[in-house]
C-alpha cells in the first residue's frame, strides 16, 4: 500500500505540476496588461506561487522520485517563465510603439529661427570685388573722404577750369577743402606711399559725393573701386588681360569685354569697357561697366614714378552699377532709404 | 554736335558708307555716337505744289478751296484750312497715297461736301521741329521760295534724304565741334582725303581799315582777332539749302547774314559774329575786360551787367557785344542794316567759359571757346564767311584783313618712339604701320633717327601735346580690339588686407551671424541731428558743406546712431517693427570752427535693437528686445576679437540716452581706461519724437580695438583635476552693481577661482526695500591637484568675509 501511496503521491505531484502548467499557460496567455502580467508573474513564479507550494511538497518524496518530480517540475517553471518574459517583452514594445505614437511632431511647422543678418549689397559687391582682386594680388588701400584739391583734381591731372572742379557739381567744404567726388585720390595717396617703390598694386573701394540730384539713376552718395598697377613694362595689352580676367570672375567665363577708345584726364590712352551681360530675358548684350587706362606721365610723376622708366595702368567702376547689374535692382536710392524688405533680399549667398 | 551725313559728304567721300555703320566705326575709333537719325521722319509722295487759285469754301467759314498744280498731268482740288494759303504760293503738297510723320495717311476725301484731293502741309506735319523754323514758318502751312520746281519732291527739296549722327564727344575733342573737324575724323577712320572748301574772297573797294579798326587791351584774354569790312548788303532770307544744313544741325534759321556766321561756325568750329558797322563808333572795337556798373542788352533782348572779369568787345567806351559768348542788341545785324563788321577772333577758353557761367548764358559759340578754338582757322573761317555773304546777301568786301595778333599760332612737333609705343601698347606695330596711321589723321611726319619718328601735330588738335597722345592715336586708330590680351609680367605680388580691413570684416560677418543686418547710411545730415548726441571725443566743430543741397543734409555727421535711428524709423513706418541693425562708418569732425584742413574721420560701429528679438511663433513668445540684448551683441564682439576682459561698462547718462539705462564702455589699453564708445537706450523724449519703441543703440570706436587685438592664440593645457562649484545668494543694495561684486571675488579668491558668473538677480518685498539678491556661481579648481573642501571653504570663506565687509552683503540661506 505504501508503495501505491508513494506511486500516488508521485503521480499526484505530477498531475498537479501539469494541471498547473496548463492553468498558468491559459492564464497568461490571455493577459491583457502589464499589470496583469506582475500579478500573474507572483501568481505563477514567485515566492509564494502555487509552483512554489507544490515543490515544496517535494520534501516528503523518495530520493528516487525526487530528481523525476523534480524535472517535471522544472518543465514547467521554464514553460511558464518563457511566457512570461514573452508577454513581458510584448508589453515593453507595445509600449514603445505608443510612446513614438504618442510623441509624432508636425515636421511641416517651422523650426526655431536661427539669427540671420545680412550684409549691405554693396558691401556684399566690394568684398566680391576685393577678394577678386586680392586673389590677383591687388592691396586694397584707402583714404580720406574728404579731400584737398591737389588730390582730388590737381595730382589726377583735372586742369583748373575743369567742368568737374566746379562749385555746381562738387561738395565743396572751403576753397580748398571737398568732398572726394572719386576714389582716385587714394591712387595718389597709394603711389606717394610706395615712394616709387614698385611693383604697385592696388585696389581703392569708398564712398564718393557729387552734387546730382538724387534720381532713380542718380544719387549724391555713391562708391567706387579703382585699381592701380604701376611697375616696369607695364602694357595697354596687360590692362586687357586684367580686365578679362576680372571680368571672368564676376560675370562668369563665358563673359567677353570690349574696349572703346575714351577721355579721362588721368589716363592716355583712355578706355571704356563693355561686358557682354545676359538679361532677364536671355538676351545677350554689351554693357558699359568700367572706364580705364594707362596712366597719364603726368599723374605718374605726381605720385613719385618717372614715367620714362614706369608705367602703369588704372581702372574704375562705378560699385552701384555692379550691383544695379548683378541683382537687376531699378533703383539705385534703395541702396541708401536701407528698407528690410530690400536688403533682406541679400541676406544670402 | 549734330553731324549730316550729307554735309559731311562735302568734305570726305561717304560713298558706299552706311550711317548706322560709320557711327559703329566712330564710336569703336573714340567718339560715341549717340543716336543715327534719318531727318526723314516718314513722309512719302509729298511734292511741292503751285497753288493756282484759292475760293472760299462754300459751307465752311474756316475752310478754302484750292486749286493745286503739283506737276500731276492734272490740277487737284485740296481743301485747306490754313489761314496763310494763298494764290501764286508754292506749298508742300501730300498727294493722295502719301504717308506722313505719325502713320498718317492721305486719302481722297470729302469735306463738307467738297472733294479733296490731297493735303497741303505744314512744316510740323512733315515732322520737321518747328523751333528751329523761322519765325515766320512756325505757323500755317510750309510756304517754299517762288522759284522752286513744281513737281520736286519735298525730301530732297528740304534736304530730308539724310541721316544726323549725334557726336557725344569728350572734353579733348572739341576739334569735332565743327563738320571739317568731323570730316578728319571720319577720313581718318575710312583712310579717306578730306576736302577743304575752297575760299578766295574777292576784294573791291577802298582799305578795310579806312572803315574800322581793332584794338585788342585784354591782351591776356584775346590772342588773335581779325575782321573785315563789307558794305553794300541786302539782309534777307538764306537759299534753301542753307536754312536745311542750319535746321539739320539743330539751328534756327534767322537771315542770310547771321544764318552765314552760324554755318561757318559750324563749318570750321569758329565763331564768328557780324556787326552793323554804322551802328558802331567809326567802325572801332576795342577789345577789353568789363567796367563795374557797365550793362548791355544782349541779343536775346536781355539787360546783362558787367563786371571787371567779364572780357567785353566794345566800341567808343560802350560795350557791344560780350566776347565770345553774344552779341549786343544795338549793333546787331537787322533788315536796315547795309554795312558789317565781321569778326572772327580768338578768345581763351577759361574767360570766356567764366562770363558766361557769371551770366549764366551760353551759346554756340562760348561753347566752342570754351574749349579753346583752332588757331589757324581764325582767317580762313573769316573769309569763308565774308565770300558767302556776298554771294548770298550781296555786298563788297573791302580790302584786307583787319586784326591785331598777339600770339602766332603754333603747331607742336612731338617726337615718339617706335619702341616705346609697342611695349606700351603691347603690339608690334612696324614703323610703316604707325606712319600710315598718322597719314589718315594728316598728321605729317618724318623719321629722325632709328626708331624714331616725328610728328607734327596740325593746331586743330590742342589736346595732343605728349608722345603719349600720339600713342593713343595710333591705338584707336589701330583698334583696341587688335591689342593683345597678356597677363602681367615681372614680379608678382602678394595680395592681402591689413589688419584693419581684416578686422572690420570679421566684425561685419560676426554681426551678420548674431542677427543684425548691415546698412549704410548718408554722411550727411542735418545740424540737429548731430547735436541730438554727444561725441564720442568730446566736443568738436561740425564739418559743414558750403553749398548743402538741402539743409537735410549740409553737414557731415559726427556719429552713426542718429542716422541709424532715422533708418530704423523709415522701416517703422513701413511695418518693419523688429529691427537689428549695424553700420560701420566713418564720423566727421574738427578742432577748428573754421576749417582749414582735413577734418578727422574715424572709424566707428554702430548698432541699433528693437522691437522684438524674434516675431512670435507656434513655439517661441515674442519677446522685446532690451539691454542686455545690445549689450550681449557688443560683448560677443569683443569676445570674438579677444579683447573681452579689457572691456568695461560704467553707468553714465549720455544726452540724448535713458538716464537710467546706458553707459559709457571702456578699454584698457595697458596704459590708460579709453572711453571708446557709448551704449543704452534712446530717451523716451526722442523716441517718442522719432515715432519708435524701446531702441536700443551702441556706437564704438574702432581704431582702438584694432590696436589692442591679438591675433595670437596659445593653447592651454586642459584641466587634469576637478572643479568645486559653490553658488552664493547676497543680499545687497539695490545701487551696486553686479560687476563691483564680481570684481571683489575675483580679487579675495585669488589664483584659485576659475570663474565667477551671476545666474540670477531678483527683487522683492522680502528683501526688503532697495535691496536685491544676487546669486553667483564660483568655480574653483587647482591646476596641481584636487581641491579638498577644506582649502576651498578657506578661500570661499575669505570671499564672504569680503562681500559682507565691502558690500554689506548677507549670505542669503
Amino acid at each position: 500500500m505504501k508503495g501505491d501511496f508513494i506511486m500516488s503521491e508521485t503521480v499526484q505531484m505530477k498531475e498537479q505540476l501539469l494541471t498547473l502548467k496548463a492553468e498558468a499557460l491559459d492564464v497568461l496567455e490571455k493577459v491583457g496588461t502589464p499589470k496583469e502580467l506582475d500579478e500573474l508573474r507572483v501568481k505563477y513564479s514567485g515566492k509564494k506561487s502555487a509552483l512554489t507550494e507544490i515543490l515544496r511538497g517535494m520534501g516528503k518524496l523518495s530520493a528516487e522520485e525526487r530528481p523525476v518530480v523534480g524535472q517535471v517540475a522544472n518543465e514547467v517553471r521554464e514553460a511558464i517563465e518563457e511566457v512570461i518574459n514573452r508577454k513581458q517583452e510584448h508589453f515593453v514594445r507595445e509600449e514603445t510603439n505608443a510612446r513614438l505614437q504618442a510623441e509624432k511632431v508636425d515636421v511641416t511647422l517651422p523650426g526655431r529661427p536661427m539669427p540671420q543678418g545680412g550684409i549691405h549689397p554693396l558691401n556684399k559687391v566690394i568684398e566680391e570685388l576685393e577678394d577678386i582682386f586680392l586673389g590677383m594680388g591687388y592691396r586694397v588701400a584707402e583714404g580720406p573722404q574728404v579731400e584737398t584739391d591737389y588730390y582730388n583734381f590737381e595730382a589726377l591731372n583735372l586742369p583748373q577750369n575743369h567742368p568737374a572742379r566746379d562749385m555746381q557739381d562738387s561738395f565743396y567744404l572751403t576753397e580748398d577743402l571737398l568732398m572726394r567726388t572719386q576714389t582716385s585720390p587714394i591712387q595718389i595717396r597709394a603711389m606717394e606711399a610706395a615712394k616709387g617703390q614698385a611693383p604697385l598694386k592696388v585696389i581703392c573701394p569708398g564712398a564718393v559725393y557729387r552734387r546730382d540730384d538724387d534720381d532713380a539713376t542718380h544719387s549724391f552718395q555713391f562708391h567706387q573701386i579703382e585699381g592701380l598697377v604701376i611697375d616696369k613694362g607695364i602694357r595697354m595689352s596687360d590692362l586687357k588681360g586684367t580686365l578679362l580676367q576680372f571680368a571672368r570672375e564676376m560675370f562668369g567665363e563665358q563673359t567677353e569685354i570690349r574696349l572703346r577708345p575714351s577721355f579721362f584726364p588721368f589716363t592716355e590712352p583712355s578706355v571704356e569697357v563693355d561686358v557682354t551681360f545676359t538679361k532677364k530675358n536671355g538676351e545677350r548684350v554689351w554693357i558699359e561697366i568700367l572706364g580705364c587706362g594707362m596712366v597719364h606721365p603726368k599723374v605718374l610723376e605726381m605720385g613719385g614714378f618717372d614715367p620714362e622708366v614706369y608705367s602703369g595702368f588704372a581702372f574704375g567702376m562705378g560699385v552701384e552699377r555692379i550691383a544695379i547689374l548683378k541683382y537687376g535692382i531699378d533703383d539705385i536710392r534703395h541702396f541708401y532709404s536701407n528698407d528690410m524688405r530690400f536688403l533682406k533680399q541679400f541676406s544670402r549667398i | 554736335m549734330k553731324v549730316s551725313m550729307d554735309w559731311l559728304s562735302q568734305y570726305v567721300s561717304l560713298e558706299g558708307v552706311q550711317a548706322e555703320d560709320l557711327a559703329e566705326r566712330i564710336t569703336r575709333a573714340g567718339i560715341e555716337i549717340d543716336s543715327v537719325e534719318s531727318r526723314n521722319a516718314g513722309i512719302t509722295t509729298v511734292v511741292v505744289g503751285y497753288v493756282k487759285s484759292k475760293e472760299k469754301h462754300p459751307d465752311a467759314d474756316k475752310l478754302n478751296v484750292c486749286i493745286i498744280d503739283a506737276g500731276q498731268g492734272e490740277d487737284l482740288q485740296i481743301v485747306c484750312g490754313a489761314k496763310n494759303v494763298d494764290a501764286g504760293q508754292k506749298v508742300p503738297v501730300a498727294l493722295v497715297g502719301a504717308k506722313l510723320p505719325g502713320d498718317l495717311h492721305i486719302k481722297k476725301a470729302k469735306l463738307r461736301g467738297v472733294l479733296s484731293q490731297g493735303m497741303i502741309c505744314s512744316a510740323k506735319e512733315l515732322g520737321i521741329n518747328d523751333k528751329l523754323l523761322p519765325k515766320e514758318q512756325q505757323e500755317g502751312i510750309l510756304v517754299l521760295p517762288e522759284q522752286t520746281e513744281i513737281g520736286m519732291p519735298i525730301v530732297d527739296l528740304l534736304g530730308l534724304n539724310d541721316q544726323i549722327l549725334d557726336f557725344d564727344l569728350t572734353p579733348n575733342r572739341s576739334d569735332c565741334l565743327s563738320m571739317l573737324g568731323a570730316a578728319y575724323e571720319v577720313g581718318a577712320i575710312l583712310g579717306r582725303d578730306v576736302k577743304l572748301p575752297e575760299v578766295q574772297p574777292v576784294e573791291g573797294g577802298d582799305a578795310a581799315s579806312n572803315h574800322i579798326s581793332v584794338t585788342i587791351e585784354a591782351t591776356e584774354a584775346c590772342s588773335h582777332f581779325s575782321a573785315r569790312y563789307i558794305s553794300g548788303i541786302k539782309v534777307g532770307t538764306s537759299p534753301l539749302w542753307l536754312q536745311n544744313r542750319l535746321i539739320a544741325a539743330g539751328v534756327r534759321p534767322i537771315n542770310n547774314v547771321v544764318d552765314i556766321t552760324n554755318f561757318v561756325m559750324l563749318e570750321y568750329g569758329q565763331p564768328l559774329h557780324a556787326y552793323d558797322a554804322d551802328k558802331l563808333n567809326n567802325g572801332a572795337i576795342e577789345v577789353r575786360m568789363g567796367r563795374e556798373g557797365e550793362v548791355l542788352t544782349t541779343l536775346d533782348d536781355q539787360e546783362r551787367k558787367l563786371d571787371e572779369r567779364m572780357l567785353v568787345i566794345a566800341s567808343g567806351g560802350k560795350a557791344v557785344g560780350l566776347a565770345g559768348v553774344m552779341g549786343g542788341a544795338d549793333s546787331e545785324v537787322s533788315q536796315g542794316t547795309v554795312n558789317i563788321l565781321l569778326e572772327s577772333a580768338r578768345f581763351d577758353g577759361g574767360t570766356v567759359r567764366k562770363t558766361s557761367r557769371r551770366l549764366g548764358l551760353r551759346s554756340e559759340a562760348s561753347l566752342r571757346f570754351e574749349k579753346e578754338v583752332d588757331a589757324a582757322a581764325v582767317v580762313p573761317a573769316l573769309n569763308r564767311a565774308a565770300e558767302l555773304i556776298v554771294r548770298y546777301a550781296h555786298g563788297m568786301i573791302h580790302e584786307g584783313v583787319v586784326e591785331q595778333v598777339v600770339t602766332e599760332p603754333q603747331e607742336q612737333t612731338l617726337q615718339l618712339s617706335l619702341s616705346k609705343l609697342n611695349s606700351y601698347l603691347g603690339t608690334e606695330l612696324s614703323l610703316l604701320e604707325v606712319k600710315t596711321i598718322f597719314a589718315r589723321l594728316q598728321f605729317p611726319c618724318g623719321d629722325v633717327a632709328h626708331d624714331l619718328i616725328e610728328v607734327r601735330v596740325p593746331t586743330r588738335r590742342g589736346d595732343i601735346t605728349r608722345d603719349v597722345d600720339l600713342i593713343e592715336e595710333v591705338a584707336r586708330l589701330y583698334g583696341y580690339d587688335n591689342i593683345p590680351t597678356t597677363p602681367i609680367e615681372g614680379a608678382t605680388t602678394p595680395g592681402a588686407l591689413t589688419a584693419p580691413q581684416r578686422l572690420r570684416r570679421t566684425i561685419r560677418h560676426l554681426l551678420v551671424h548674431g542677427g543684425y543686418q548691415e546698412v549704410i547710411s548718408y554722411s550727411f545730415t542735418h545740424p540737429d541731428k548731430n547735436k541730438r548726441f554727444p561725441q564720442l571725443r568730446g566736443t568738436h566743430h561740425d564739418v559743414a558743406l558750403a553749398m548743402p543741397m538741402s539743409e537735410e543734409r549740409s553737414v557731415l555727421r559726427t556719429g552713426l546712431v542718429s542716422q541709424l535711428l532715422e533708418i530704423a524709423s523709415y522701416n517703422r513706418n513701413r511695418k518693419q517693427e523688429n529691427l537689428a541693425l549695424f553700420e560701420i562708418g566713418m564720423a566727421f569732425f574738427s578742432e577748428e570752427e573754421k576749417l582749414t584742413r582735413q577734418p578727422h574721420e574715424i572709424p566707428l560701429l554702430g548698432l541699433l535693437l528693437t522691437g522684438r528679438r524674434q516675431p512670435a511663433q507656434w513655439n517661441t513668445s515674442a519677446e522685446r528686445v532690451d539691454f542686455f540684448d545690445i549689450k550681449g551683441a557688443l560683448e560677443g564682439v569683443f569676445s570674438y576679437l579677444g579683447i573681452q576682459p579689457q572691456v568695461t561698462y560704467k553707468a553714465d547718462q549720455p544726452e540724448g540716452y535713458h538716464p537710467g539705462r546706458s553707459a559709457s564702455v571702456y578699454l584698457n589699453t595697458g596704459t590708460q581706461e579709453l572711453r571708446i564708445g557709448t551704449i543704452g537706450q534712446i530717451h523716451p523724449d526722442i523716441q517718442r519724437e522719432v515715432d519708435l519703441e524701446d531702441t536700443y543703440v551702441a556706437e564704438i570706436e574702432l581704431a582702438p580695438l584694432y590696436e589692442q587685438v591679438n591675433g595670437q592664440i596659445t593653447y592651454h593645457e586642459l584641466p587634469r583635476y576637478p572643479s568645486i562649484q559653490r553658488d552664493i545668494a547676497v543680499v545687497v543694495d539695490d545701487a551696486i552693481p553686479s560687476g563691483d561684486l564680481t570684481a571683489s571675488i575675483r580679487e579675495s579668491a585669488g589664483e584659485l577661482l576659475e570663474s565667477v558668473h551671476v545666474f540670477d538677480v531678483f527683487k522683492g518685498e522680502r528683501l526688503g526695500a532697495d535691496k536685491k539678491s544676487v546669486a553667483i556661481a564660483l568655480v574653483y579648481r587647482h591646476p596641481e591637484h584636487t581641491l579638498t573642501d577644506e582649502e576651498v571653504t578657506a578661500v570661499h570663506d575669505g570671499v564672504l568675509a569680503r562681500l559682507s565687509e565691502q558690500f554689506g552683503a548677507e549670505l542669503r540661506k
